[in-house]
């Protein structure tokens, strides 16, 4: 179980908590592959979308799988909101909290956003971080692994022996982090691979390994994480142009040729088709982008499963 | 601590659960029986394999019923186990559910929910082998292994040799 009450970052969960998600998830997906898509489950408690930036899929998949537990979604989007006239983050928490709000699920582009709100004392509802600048994604982390999973069922219980690839913007990818936090965690072997000047300083710290080549790496990858460039937050020249990145370090078809039989291509979304990652290997058989769409949801209906439960201890028997 | 059913007890109560559930069916036919995990399935399945002695085989599945429990803000999220529907659907069966012990109710009303959900049987009927009493909602079994009255502060424990490796019934204070 998720003991501090909230999700803010992998290292909240411990090995055994995130094969409970993974879990809690798969037998979601086998309950909601039938004739059910509803469950009471979540009946009359109230989660709120707090974004303070854009996201789409983030955002739908959060209010698809509170729907589908039959919560009350209330969406907040910082355009468009009393954010731009000037109202602070704990304003607007406290605000949203006061007309219900059980617990809160934070997109926000400053580093430390989900914790702060999490462990300041403003407010006393859950809070499940869905990406906090360029700190930390878990449940794009946990979807992922997810998503591996299922593609590698003799690695059900552990990952050792996988090694996974995640390619391109390290620097800016709050995805790259939690990625290889929880995936090294569950046992494989993560290789970023980036030209030198989208690897984060730090680096070395993180359980990874480090490459500069992705043909080195290419052949050697049970699957392939391609990040989005993210031009939005890039304010410096990182490398000399779009054609010469995708030539380096997107994944065309002559790459994907290369790949293991059973090697499969993720992308977190949104894609820049032809820049990190050709239109081709995006449509190809080993792409399960779709399928990591479909895994966020199932994924965060079991945090918000887990992290909406009582505290009390069991009494055997009692609701026998 | 005090047991309360020993092996040969349990065996008796399901053979006879299981004859009580071909009378009153007029045989077997659309029957079907949904075990409420953890020891309720094993027991719809020990039930089942009576049945298939007595007289045919029938359909035996499992019903999990964690998210349709009306207790998670009081209590710890629970993990969930499988449910296993029989291909042939709950559409027009008589269906029997099958639970270890019959309480307060709410998990049979979660249950009746979740099957509501699934499709529309015929019937549903409720097996249980230990009635305790307390009943905090309009619920009664059809079949009943024994009822044993108990203070509500009292706990029953089912133990069943394919999970616990023996079979008895013990209540504890």
């Amino acid at each position: 179980m998720i003991t501090s009450g909230h999700l803010l970052s992998i290292n909240d969960l411990t090995r055994d908590g995130a094969f409970e998600v993974l879990d809690t998830a798969r037998e979601l997906s086998r309950i909601t592959d039938g004739a059910i898509k509803k469950l009471p489950t979540l009946r009359g408690r109230t989660v709120v979308n707090l974004f303070f930036e854009d996201s789409t899929r983030t955002r739908l998949s959060f209010e698809a799988a509170a729907k589908r537990l039959s919560a009350d979604v209330i969406n907040f989007s910082a355009k468009g909101s009393s954010v731009s006239k000037g109202e602070s983050l704990k304003d607007t928490a406290q605000t949203l909290e006061a007309m219900g709000a059980e617990l809160v699920i934070v997109r926000h582009g400053s580093s430390g956003a989900a914790a702060r709100l999490a462990q300041s004392g403003w407010i006393k509802s859950h809070v499940v971080n869905a990406g906090d600048g360029m700190h930390e994604h878990p449940t794009q982390a946990l979807l992922d692994a997810y998503t591996i999973r299922e593609h590698f069922p003799e690695h059900d219980r552990d990952f050792t022996g996988l090694r996974i690839g995640i390619v391109g913007d390290i620097l800016h990818s709050r995805v790259a982090r939690s990625n290889a936090l929880l995936l090294t965690s569950l046992g494989a072997q993560v290789v970023l691979i980036a030209p030198p000047t989208l690897i984060p300083i730090g680096v070395s710290s993180w359980p990874v390994e480090i490459s500069y080549d992705l043909d080195a790496e290419i052949e050697s990858l049970d699957a392939i994480m391609m990040l989005r460039v993210q031009s939005e937050r890039m304010n410096d020249a990182f490398f000399p142009s779009e054609r010469e990145y995708a030539r380096g370090y997107g994944l065309g078809a002559e790459r994907v040729n290369a790949m293991k039989e059973r090697a499969i291509i993720m992308h977190p979304g949104p894609m820049n088709r032809g820049l990190e990652i050709s239109a081709s290997s995006a449509d190809s058989e080993r792409s399960v982008i779709l399928e990591q769409v479909s895994n966020g949801v199932l994924v965060r209906m079991a945090v918000l499963y887990l992290l909406m439960g009582g505290t009390a201890i069991p009494t055997e028997g009692v609701l026998v | 601590m005090s047991v309360v059913l020993d092996q040969s007890e349990i065996d008796r109560s399901l053979k006879r659960i299981a004859h009580e559930i071909i009378e009153r069916n007029h045989g077997l036919d659309s029957v079907i029986l949904l075990g409420i995990p953890t020891r309720g399935v094993t027991l719809a399945q020990r039930i089942g394999s009576f049945l298939a002695q007595i007289d045919t085989q029938v359909p035996v599945g499992s019903l999990d019923i964690t998210m349709y429990r009306d207790d998670l803000r009081l209590r710890p999220p629970r993990p969930l186990v499988p449910t296993q529907i029989p291909a042939e659907g709950l559409e027009g069966k008589n269906l029997v559910l099958v639970d270890d012990v019959l309480f307060s109710g709410r998990t049979i009303r979660a249950a009746l929910d979740a099957i509501g959900e699934l499709g529309r049987p015929k019937t549903v009927q409720l097996a249980v082998l230990i009635d305790r009493g307390h009943r905090e909602l309009p619920i009664r079994a059809d079949y009943v292994g024994k009822n044993i009255p108990t203070n509500a502060r009292e706990s029953v424990r089912v133990q069943l040799r394919e999970i616990d490796s023996l079979d008895q019934v013990e209540v504890t204070l």
